[in-house]
């Protein structure tokens, strides 16, 4: 595959470190002519210095027979333009940005962005899951269906303990996918019985994810 | 009607003051508030410090009664993100995007955008007097 990186901070260097490894071709493409220099010192001549939203620097780096772009400046603007740029005047499949404020996800998928990647959500997710005893954490947003995976714990002063999956009334669009039980995984049934301290790992849609939230662990 | 102004440069203060002058009700947007020194004395509209492609920072500057965004930073891809969500999101009914790169310009022109390309249209201009006064010494060579 043939991927445009723009943006060399710390993600763009791993990034095209990590594709290249993998046998990629890949062209990273930065604004700073000096450091544009030191990069091509450690990857060899797949490093260009230039605008990324710019068609001449887009042209030169060979972007008509891109399979993918990925836009990872500290800009989001810079990003926003730099992937419509890449599939509007270019026609690449397939693009991808780095969001650096997570209110700008929504925003950019309104704009035609195919996948947008918030550093600060991820990393927030990621310390949830770490905190002990959190009752229900965000695992995964699965984008295009518009659906979450989350992990929720059976409290149990939870309405839900000790009764049948069967019995219990999920919000629309909701299923129970897993049971983590202690190191056990329960396959659910609706026979199934939620037991205090079961991890119930969940598929919700977006909008019901506070309805599932509510009724998994208020008691 | 209301307007919002973002980028309090030369042109984003000149057009501020001109709609202020004829009546409207314009607020200005400006990272930056020492921008604001360039609107003259007597401007009655508002000044927000915050950056335009910020919803909140629109929210706040009342866009969604805005009839008329115009993004006139100095920053093309600050203005055409902020003209886009000005269109999208808040369904402004005019909104007009200043963007120095013409091949940029033309891309969002096509997607929709209402574009002022200052590169093309001020080098119009000059060639347009260059090739004028060509003409004129042509002329005059011709005759004399």
């Amino acid at each position: 595959m043939y991927i445009i990186v723009v943006g060399g901070g710390k993600v763009g260097f791993y990034l095209t470190q990590t594709l290249l490894a993998d046998g990629h071709e890949v062209l990273l493409i930065e604004r700073d002519a000096e450091k544009a220099e030191r990069f091509v010192d450690t990857f060899g001549a797949v490093v260009v210095a230039g605008d990324g939203a710019e068609a001449a620097t887009l042209m030169n780096a060979g972007a008509a027979r891109a399979d993918v772009a990925i836009a990872v400046t500290g800009e989001d603007e810079d990003n926003l333009v730099i992937c419509q740029m890449a599939k509007q005047k270019f026609h690449i499949e397939r693009t991808i940005a780095r969001v650096n404020n997570p209110k700008n996800e929504h925003l950019f998928r309104l704009l035609g962005i195919d996948v947008t990647v918030s550093q600060t959500n991820y990393i927030l997710n990621l310390i949830e899951q770490a905190i002990p005893e959190r009752s229900f954490v965000h695992l995964l947003s699965l984008r295009h269906a518009d659906l979450a995976i989350v992990d929720a714990k059976v409290a149990g002063s939870s309405m839900v303990a000790h009764r049948a999956i069967g019995e219990i009334e999920l919000p629309v669009n909701t299923v129970i996918a897993a049971i983590a039980r202690g190191p056990h995984l329960i396959v659910p049934t609706p026979a199934t019985e939620l037991l205090p301290g079961d991890d119930i790992i969940a598929v919700a849609h977006r909008d019901q994810e506070d309805a599932l939230r509510r009724l998994l662990i208020a008691g | 009607m209301k307007v919002i102004v973002m980028g309090c440069g030369r042109v984003g203060a000149r057009i501020a003051s001109v709609m202020d002058h004829n009546g409207h009700n314009v607020t200005v947007i400006d990272t930056d508030s020492r921008a604001f020194r360039r609107l003259p004395a007597d401007f009655a509209g508002d000044t927000i410090i915050g950056t335009g492609i910020d919803e909140d920072v629109l929210r706040s500057a009342g866009i969604d009664e805005a009839t008329a965004f115009i993004a006139v930073t100095n920053g093309d891809n600050r203005n055409i993100m902020a003209a886009q969500v000005a269109r999208l999101i808040f369904e402004v009914p005019e909104v007009v995007c200043r963007i120095y790169d013409p091949v940029r310009e033309d891309t969002y022109r096509r997607l929709g955008l209402t574009t002022v390309c200052p590169t093309t249209s001020i080098s119009a201009v000059i060639l347009d007097h260059v090739i004028h006064a060509d003409n004129a010494v042509v002329h005059r060579g011709g005759g004399g």
